[in-house]
């Protein structure tokens, strides 16, 4: 599949992309979207950039192995549903929320952190399984 | 349209079940697939059909009001389809080194390898 | 209390210390634990004094008491008799063992289960409570099971053990059985008050039962006929465990049951009489085997299960002369025969075999052991002066005074002793006697604890038999009101010349004659063989092979290694389930309206989706089966942006795109599709796979013809804003209402992808390749 106009198209895709994957992430609590959604749009831009450009191509883009994005992901979950005992004391995974709205984003709370670690877990998931197959075959 | 996508239900279900039963590991893996659809379309049938109407409070309002789409079986639907991504993932690659190790793609006959020696 | 239920639980805790400390700590300190039963029985020979003069020690905890399960124990006589006899003899053996087993690289863990042991029949004989008397009574079914199958490496060792827990363990249900029916009969779990409801024992409707329950365990566990033949087979045990468990204590928990049940059952003849009838045939069938063994151990054996048979057939006379004739025998026969099986052992240590047609003339190497013998020979005889002679007296006085027909007891009684003369003869003399066969070599002497250990029971037969009334006040002193209203007797070595003497002397002249006359030998052994095919063993062991049989046919069947089978099972009987529903109760409304109100994007999407199905289930080729995959998951998302689920579209968009590239890059490397059923598999499977989404198409239907309940809906849907600030409500439920959901997910998600991750980077192995 290494055609040149797809290796041109996916440069300019790859940004693009992750861009969009990232807006579906953090406006998917008042619209459509979310962590789910938003980890698999990049994870298929990342694998699309690595079916144009090859494999090594790719993980050198992403400079890490795309396998700790997932401990990174689950991190950031557990520590968004701690943040309410250390905070203000309440119970595990107690919604916190910022007083003033966020321009574009809406308020910003616990629950917005706890998306984005999905949203990580996702891409490092997909990654890590997609890279892995494709390099033992 | 209920009633066709119960009776699709179905065949999904039937299709799935056919698949699970041959030998080839391949089919059996297939055929979860689609039974896995055939699950999802049943769960999202039994929150009711709406069309048009996503479950999005609108924006001058504090809830969902009128007709709108039943959000807890997409919910549910949803994380199921993202967990049986890990599940086909994991269960393809378990048949590709099955068949590395075991030089087959027999149901029957793999069990009859236990004594490696 | 609390220090008696830690003495109780003292031999499990020490059991953990010994476990903790390791083999090899342990090796070089094995005295250490002799500790345990040591101070245990001077721990209980402190209540002797107030005991013998009529206090009974009562300590209560409440443990599950909604079910009446209470750690309630009760010391009174009886039981401090058994808790003496266990610890005395278990500090005998543990010392004993020190020397017997030295150097065993798995010294620890018999010990280890000796003390578990040792604990389990304290409890066992202290508890007040049914309930947790039949849980000690398993402990010791199971650590005699691990203590006889301790030579694990043996198949006939691990045989032994199993058919003596099959037996023992089934005996233990029955106890079960006894003690809840007695409990829900009566009112109360506690064996004393118990006694209350005599009339339960008595005559009731249920009182058979009753019966049946705890003789299935007394004599199970006591090895009375039909079940004695786990107790040879339990010979298997290294000898200590022969002497502790098979011969001195646990197979007298039986009679322990019997005994702490009699003033329950006073007034039922059935209770009596069957004991005598099942006790007389017993000791006769016991003690006539003992003939036909070489094995030392084989005679004791058999000899132990005559003289269990003595003492149920002396419960079964039910006077209370026979009821202290069976406790005085009890502590006899544990003292002689305990000293017998470790002169065995000592033997066996020694000369290397136990065959008593290979050995003789021990005396001149083992003066003090044969000596031990000599004496427990006699007092198993009833020779005056030891504790023998008062303990047959006793039996003698009791048959000639009590029961149906005293000339046949006698008799049967007599004809008994006769051949336990014999047997204790044959092992504690014969050994020792005539000229050293050649083949035995240089015999060394022994380490002084292994024939000390055994002489300190001897001596112990000789001081009771010359102090009779130290048996008396320490055992049968106000144990005999377990029946009420008649005097004990008197205990003495002399009575007088009477019937009773004339008895005695025509035992002991008849087994000193047998002795002379019979030698056994391989022939006379192998003579019996043929017999065997009769015996309850064999037949026991016949059963149990029919049943694994059985049980083999039905694992075939329903478990046989291959997954079609199991679904094929569970959905034919779903298909069955979802069938009879539909066609007993068919509520299906199909109307044409439905039809017309399609438009053409529903019709599209549904041929799309019938098509691709189809055409995955029907295609030759893989590459195409999984095409036809990934236009279905296509189609899924089709339907949800129709119907409004715009979340699931988009995922079920990407991951499909996901599975598609998965399968593909996976599926070069797999083999070509093949047919590999034949036709009428492939038609059998359609027929069920079409008829089972056929029903559940039905029942869909139907289903969705009902009300749906939609108070989860309404409860996010008006507080989704409200409580979570969020506005799509799919989204809110997920990282906020299900939150904790959604994070177990993603974990399992990092689980799968370190599953594919550790599938395909680990090395195969050289074999594997």
């Amino acid at each position: 599949m290494k055609s040149l106009i797809l290796k041109t198209v996916s440069k300019t895709l790859l940004p693009l992309l992750i861009l969009f994957s990232v807006f579906v992430l953090l406006r998917g609590h008042y619209l459509p979207g979310g962590g789910f959604v938003g980890g698999l749009i990049a994870a298929v831009a990342f694998i699309l950039h690595a079916f144009a450009n090859g494999l090594p191509e790719t993980k050198k883009l992403l400079r890490i192995h795309p396998g700790f994005l997932i401990p990174i992901g689950l991190t950031i979950a557990i520590l968004s549903a701690l943040a309410p005992i250390i905070l203000t004391g309440d119970p595990l995974m107690t919604g916190l929320w910022q007083e003033q709205d966020v321009p574009v984003l809406g308020k910003i709370g616990s629950a917005l952190f706890f998306d984005m670690g999905v949203y990580f877990v996702v891409v490092g998931v997909c990654l890590t399984i997609i890279f892995t197959i494709s390099e033992s075959v | 349209m209920e009633i066709l996508l119960a009776i699709m239900t179905g065949i999904l279900y039937a299709a799935g079940i056919y698949l699970i039963l041959r030998r080839s590991l391949v089919k059996l893996i297939i055929g979860i697939v689609i039974l896995g659809n055939g699950v999802n379309l049943l769960i999202f049938l039994m929150g009711g059909l709406v069309k048009g109407r996503p479950p999005l409070i609108p924006e001058d309002g504090n809830a969902l009001e009128g007709i709108y789409a039943d959000p807890v079986p997409q919910a549910l639907i949803l994380t199921a389809i993202v967990i049986s991504f890990g599940l086909q993932s994991f269960a393809i690659v378990l048949i590709k080194r099955a068949y590395k190790v075991l030089k087959t793609d027999d149901i029957d006959t793999m069990n009859k390898t236990d004594d490696i020696t | 209390m609390t220090v008696f239920l830690f003495v109780i639980l003292a031999s499990f805790l020490f059991s953990l210390l010994l476990f903790g400390m390791g083999q090899k700590v342990f090796k070089r300190m094995t005295w250490f634990a002799s500790l345990l039963p040591i101070s245990l029985f001077l721990y209980f020979s402190s209540f002797a004094k107030p005991i013998m003069n009529g206090e009974v020690f009562n300590f209560f905890t409440a443990w599950v008491p909604s079910m009446s399960i209470n750690l309630d124990f009760r010391l009174d006589n009886l039981a401090l008799l058994f808790t003496l006899l266990i610890t005395g003899v278990g500090s005998i053996v543990f010392l004993y063992t020190t020397q017997y087993m030295k150097g065993h690289p798995k010294l620890m863990r018999f010990y280890v289960f000796l003390s578990i042991f040792m604990g389990a029949m304290l409890g066992l004989v202290t508890s007040n409570n049914i309930i947790t008397l039949f849980i000690f009574w398993e402990l010791t079914s199971i650590s005699s099971f691990f203590l006889i199958g301790f030579n694990n490496t043996e198949s006939s060792s691990r045989k032994s053990a199993i058919i003596a827990l099959s037996i023992t363990g089934l005996g233990g249900l029955a106890l079960l059985a006894f003690g809840v029916l007695a409990g829900q009969l009566t009112g109360t779990y506690s064996i004393a008050e118990m006694l209350q409801s005599p009339e339960i024992f008595a005559n009731h409707e249920y009182t058979v039962y009753l019966l049946i329950f705890i003789f299935l365990a007394a004599f199970t566990k006591s090895a009375q006929f039909p079940f004695h033949f786990w107790l040879p087979g339990a010979m298997k045990a290294p000898t200590p465990v022969s002497t502790y468990l098979h011969s001195a204590t646990m197979v007298k928990a039986g009679i322990y049951l019997l005994l702490r049940f009699t003033p329950h059952f006073q007034n039922n003849s059935y209770f009596f009489t069957t004991l005598l009838i099942v006790g007389a045939i017993t000791m006769l069938y016991a003690a006539f085997q003992t003939l036909f063994k070489t094995d030392l151990k084989g005679i004791l054996a058999y000899s132990t299960i005559g003289a269990l048979g003595i003492m149920v057939f002396l419960i079964g006379i039910g006077t209370s002369a026979s009821i202290t004739a069976a406790i005085v025998f009890i502590v006899v026969h544990a003292l002689y025969k305990a000293s017998l099986f470790l002169v065995t052992g000592t033997i066996d240590h020694q000369a290397g075999t136990r065959d008593i047609t290979k050995l003789g003339g021990l005396r001149k190497v083992l003066m003090p052991l044969s000596i031990a013998g000599l004496i427990a020979a006699f007092s198993s005889g009833g020779f005056p002066p030891t504790v023998g002679f008062i303990g047959k007296d006793l039996i003698y006085e009791a048959t000639l005074n009590g029961g149906l027909n005293p000339t046949v007891l006698t008799t049967m009684a007599v004809l008994t002793n006769i051949l336990m003369v014999f047997a204790g003869l044959l092992v504690g003399v014969k050994p020792f006697t005539g000229k050293q066969p050649v083949e035995l070599g240089r015999i060394k002497k022994p380490h002084f604890l292994l024939w000390f250990m055994p002489m300190i029971l001897a001596a112990l037969s000789l001081l009771f038999g010359l102090f009779p009334a130290m048996v008396e006040s320490l055992f049968t002193h106000n144990i005999t009101p377990l029946l009420t209203g008649e005097a004990s007797p008197h205990l003495a070595i002399w009575h007088g010349f009477n019937l009773i003497i004339l008895l005695s002397a025509i035992t002991i002249a008849g087994g000193i004659a047998l002795y002379f006359l019979w030698k056994p030998s391989h022939k006379k052994e192998s003579s019996m063989i043929k017999f065997n095919v009769w015996s309850p063993k064999s037949l026991a062991l016949k059963f149990a092979d029919l049943f694994q049989r059985l049980s083999y046919f039905l694992t075939r069947t329903f478990q046989n290694g291959y997954l079609r089978r199991y679904v094929l099972i569970i959905l034919v009987l779903l298909t069955l389930v979802f069938g009879v529903h539909v066609f007993v109760n068919p509520r299906i409304f199909l109307s044409v309206k439905e039809i017309k109100e399609l438009n053409w994007n529903e019709i599209v999407i549904l041929a799309m989706m019938l098509v691709s199905v189809i055409f995955t289930v029907f295609t030759k080729s893989r590459l195409s089966a999984i095409a036809g995959m990934g236009v279905l998951g296509y189609t899924m998302c089709l339907i949800f942006v129709f119907y409004g689920a715009p979340d699931l579209a988009m995922t079920q968009f990407s991951i499909d795109t996901l599975t598609v590239i998965l399968f593909v890059l996976v599926l070069y490397r797999l083999p070509k599709y093949l047919k590999l059923s034949n036709r009428t598999n492939r038609v059998r499977d359609g027929i069920i796979a079409t008829s089972f989404g056929t029903f559940l198409a039905f029942t869909i239907i139907e289903i969705m013809n009902e009300t749906p309940i939609k108070s989860t809906t309404e409860y996010y849907a008006e507080n989704a804003y409200i409580l979570a600030k969020g506005k799509n409500v799919v989204n809110v439920i997920l990282v906020d209402f299900r939150g904790f959901d959604t994070m177990i997910e993603i974990s399992v998600l990092a689980i799968s992808a370190i599953g594919v991750f550790a599938l395909l980077k680990l090395h195969l192995k050289k074999h594997e390749k």
